[in-house]
């Protein structure tokens, strides 16, 4: 694709280097787009589904089954009026959203969505996401002062104190999945989870082959963490309607809040698919082959197209294993209470790091005994 | 060539992404109505005038967390480098890793003992 831009530039005798310039617009315009769709949907599905799991009905007026409720709530935070009290820091109070903000956008750019759909493909992939994801935290201590509201304050100091604590068992279950594919690039990490262990065709299957299996324990602290990160249930201290009235989003309001509120659906989703693409074997198909090919193979000879279909497919396997895991998070949030904040802290330092570790000795030991 | 042009569109999208977020406040700020009163941009708090400033001292608890944070989050980069090139290394790089590991573990043990980790 790069190169084809580059190529419409040489042909009509424009600098080469005002395309090089201009081409990461595109990829940005796509990633923007699959952001807000994302969000818009996710909303939808979790009042949804929370309707349903509470015996609900759920938002059902706007549109069809309520479906364009999103569309109605986002043009009406739009036009709300943005009201920011007296005796807030008023520059702090309005940099706090994009922080919170635009680390989560551009790590979408990192994630592969297909072999040949990702955006940047950088050799430190998952570092960087880990990193740039966290500087969301500052988002939220700086959203927490600058409100200058007791139940801010307490919220943004909440958040940190949990985002921090549960960064460092995240990351080294992280560094397991880099031992497991001695890589930090994410197609690689994906590539290595394919299958061919054993000259068996049921054992063949890609999903024996996940990191899922070795680096098990790592799973499960991976995505209690990550939990805690996105501030979901039973996680949510920072952010606890019933006692901190929303945390440090308390006195945001019109398109401030929006961004919060966007950033925390995407952050979700975000989470949901590197889950998936670390342990689950991303966008590879659970059998030996994808389902396109053998479908397809005999009555399509064009390469091309058939190259596409695949690549369809794996978005759509990407797609059902993330779906599936943000299913969970929900069916989670409908089901249990919220923790106190002294088991928040124990349960990170006194259990999931010393977990970690050990996950992390595990997977050594089995990278050891099955070299690459 | 690979590496230059991956990280240098990696900062096009941090700056778009900023820019996005602007936007998008900014379109706000164009479009919202404007009609602040007194009471409106008071502080929200239970209904009553907001009283002293809320930027109180926090617990002293909060930094031995911040400090705890620092410590595992550098051997957390250290591991990264050692992570990638294991398969290369071999029985040496395993030992190596246990080692300063087990050294971190022993300051979480004294951490622990010392009863940082009490949230009181």
């Amino acid at each position: 694709m790069y190169e084809l831009y580059i190529k419409i530039f040489e042909y009509l005798h424009i600098p080469t280097i005002l395309a090089q310039i201009s081409w990461p617009v595109f990829p940005f315009i796509g990633v923007a787009a699959v952001l807000v769709i994302v969000v818009i949907f996710l909303v939808l599905l979790e009042r949804k589904l929370l309707a349903l799991l509470t015996v609900r009905k759920g938002p059902n007026r706007v549109g069809p089954n309520g479906f364009f409720q999103t569309f109605a709530d986002a043009i009406k935070l739009l036009f709300k009026e943005d009201i920011m009290a007296t005796n807030t820091n008023k520059i702090l109070f309005t940099i706090a959203p994009i922080i919170f903000f635009a680390p989560v956008m551009a790590v979408y750019g990192l994630i592969p969505f297909s072999e040949s759909l990702i955006a940047i493909n950088a050799a430190a992939g998952l570092f960087l996401i880990l990193g740039i994801s966290s500087i969301s935290t500052i988002g939220i201590i700086l959203s927490g002062w600058a409100s200058n509201n007791k139940y801010s304050l307490l919220g943004g100091i909440r958040g940190t104190a949990q985002a921090i604590s549960y960064e460092i068992p995240l990351v080294l279950s992280a560094i397991g999945i880099c031992v497991l594919a001695g890589s930090m690039n994410l197609p690689t990490i994906v590539q290595g989870q394919s299958g061919g262990v054993v000259n068996n065709a049921f054992l063949n299957w890609n999903i024996f082959s996940w990191n899922m299996c070795p680096a098990a324990i790592g799973l499960v602290v991976f995505f209690i963490c990550s939990l805690a990160e996105i501030n979901r249930i039973p996680f949510d201290l920072p952010e606890a309607e019933s006692e901190l009235v929303s945390g440090y989003n308390t006195e945001y309001s019109g398109m401030k809040f929006a961004l919060f509120f966007l950033a925390e659906y995407a952050a979700l989703f975000i989470i949901c698919v590197l889950i998936s693409v670390l342990f689950f074997g991303g966008y590879l198909s659970p059998f030996n082959d994808y389902l396109s090919l053998l479908i397809f193979k005999n009555i399509i000879n064009s390469q091309i197209v058939l190259n596409l279909f695949v690549n369809i497919e794996q978005i759509a396997w990407l797609m059902l294993k993330t779906y599936l895991l943000i299913f969970l998070i929900m069916w989670i949030r409908a089901s249990l209470p919220r923790l106190r904040a002294d088991q928040l802290m124990n349960f990170s330092w006194k259990f999931l790091l010393p977990l970690s570790l050990l996950n992390l000795f595990i997977v050594a030991i089995y990278r050891f005994l099955f070299p690459l | 060539m690979f590496y230059i042009q991956g990280y240098g569109i990696l900062f096009a999208f941090i700056l778009f992404s900023v820019a996005f977020a602007m936007a998008a406040i900014t379109t706000s700020w164009v479009v919202h109505p404007k009609a602040p009163n007194k009471n409106k941009n008071s502080t929200y708090e239970c209904g009553m005038k907001t009283f002293g400033d809320s930027r109180l001292q926090f617990d002293v608890k909060y930094y031995m967390y911040a400090l705890m944070f620092i410590i595992f989050d550098i051997e957390a980069i250290f591991l990264f480098p050692w992570a990638v090139t294991y398969n290369k290394l071999g029985l040496f790089a395993l030992i190596e890793a246990i080692v300063f590991i087990l050294i971190l573990v022993l300051g979480l043990v004294y951490v622990w003992k010392k009863d940082f980790l009490k949230w009181k």
